[in-house]
């Protein structure tokens, strides 16, 4: 009589992985909704373009040092608001640049719409096949120190269709993210929303900024 | 060269140097991808890319 038992285990399963998805989406709308009143909020006092380095330095020393320790207890969720309020911030100055440039704001809407249509596509594809991708994530981790190299390289050649190559990569690989650990959270690879959230924030987050970098060299051809 | 430009430089590699052990247990660690994975994988990020393009040539 080994079934029901079996049947019983099953779907406490789907019922923690479903759990788990609804957690994480609610976790990331609340700190999407908090970063863009933190990028609305450094718009306003006008920070300078430091402000964008000093605020992503201090996100990842947050998801680095301190997520680790507090992502399965109540304070993670503070931390997690802490790391996405500093990157929200740390657009402020971006923006800014942005909308001085002629047509700026139609390029940020875009990078807007496009990020929100690839999270929502490749999401929603991950989610319905319930397929596993974590046969990805040794490539994509090569990718992600390939780009980490190559922009620590441009920041001393500065050569533009470099910087252009690697938004695109960026993107790519960020999408590539997001099937790997959507993928994870369906087939009980992460079981932690708060490590999950921080997760697909980062992927979003870096699509939107490497689209506007894309989108804004597009526009000034 | 700038304190932005160091600072930026000293981030980057900061951040390679603390992703490389975990990068190095990832590869270990990641199951080999069984017929038609990569397919699955490929077909929506082509579409990603199909996407970027299109909205390159609408910002133009």
């Amino acid at each position: 009589m080994a079934t029901p038992y079996v049947l019983s285990r099953s779907g406490q399963s789907v019922l923690a992985t479903n759990k788990l998805i609804r957690n994480t989406y609610t976790l990331l709308s609340m700190t999407l909704l908090f970063s863009a009143l933190m990028a609305g909020l450094s718009m306003a006092v006008r920070v300078g373009p430091g402000a964008y380095l000093a605020c992503t330095i201090g996100a990842f020393a947050l998801i680095w040092l301190v997520l680790p320790r507090t992502a399965n207890s109540a304070s993670g969720i503070g931390v997690v608001f802490a790391i996405t309020g500093l990157l929200g911030f740390s657009l402020g100055p971006i923006l800014t640049m942005f909308l001085k440039m002629p047509g700026g704001a139609q390029t940020i809407m875009m990078a807007l719409g496009g990020t929100g249509v690839i999270f929502l596509g490749l999401s929603g594809y991950a989610l319905t096949t319930k397929r596993d991708f974590s046969f990805m994530g040794g490539f994509l981790f090569v990718g992600m120190l390939v780009v980490l190299g190559a922009s620590l390289l441009n920041i001393f050649f500065a050569m533009p269709a470099a910087s252009l190559a690697i938004s695109a990569a960026v993107v790519m690989l960020m999408s590539g993210f997001i099937l790997f650990d959507t993928g994870r959270i369906v087939n009980g690879g992460e079981t932690n929303y708060v490590l999950a959230t921080v997760s697909l924030y980062m992927s979003i987050f870096n699509i939107f900024i490497s689209l506007l970098n894309l989108l804004g060299a597009a526009r000034d051809e | 060269m700038d304190w932005m430009k160091i600072s930026s430089a000293i981030f980057l590699g900061m951040m390679i140097v603390l992703l490389l052990p975990r990068a190095k247990a990832i590869m270990s660690n990641t199951p080999e991808a069984k017929p038609g994975d990569w397919n699955s994988a490929i077909l929506p990020l082509l579409a990603v890319a199909g996407l970027i393009a299109l909205l390159m040539a609408f910002a133009r």
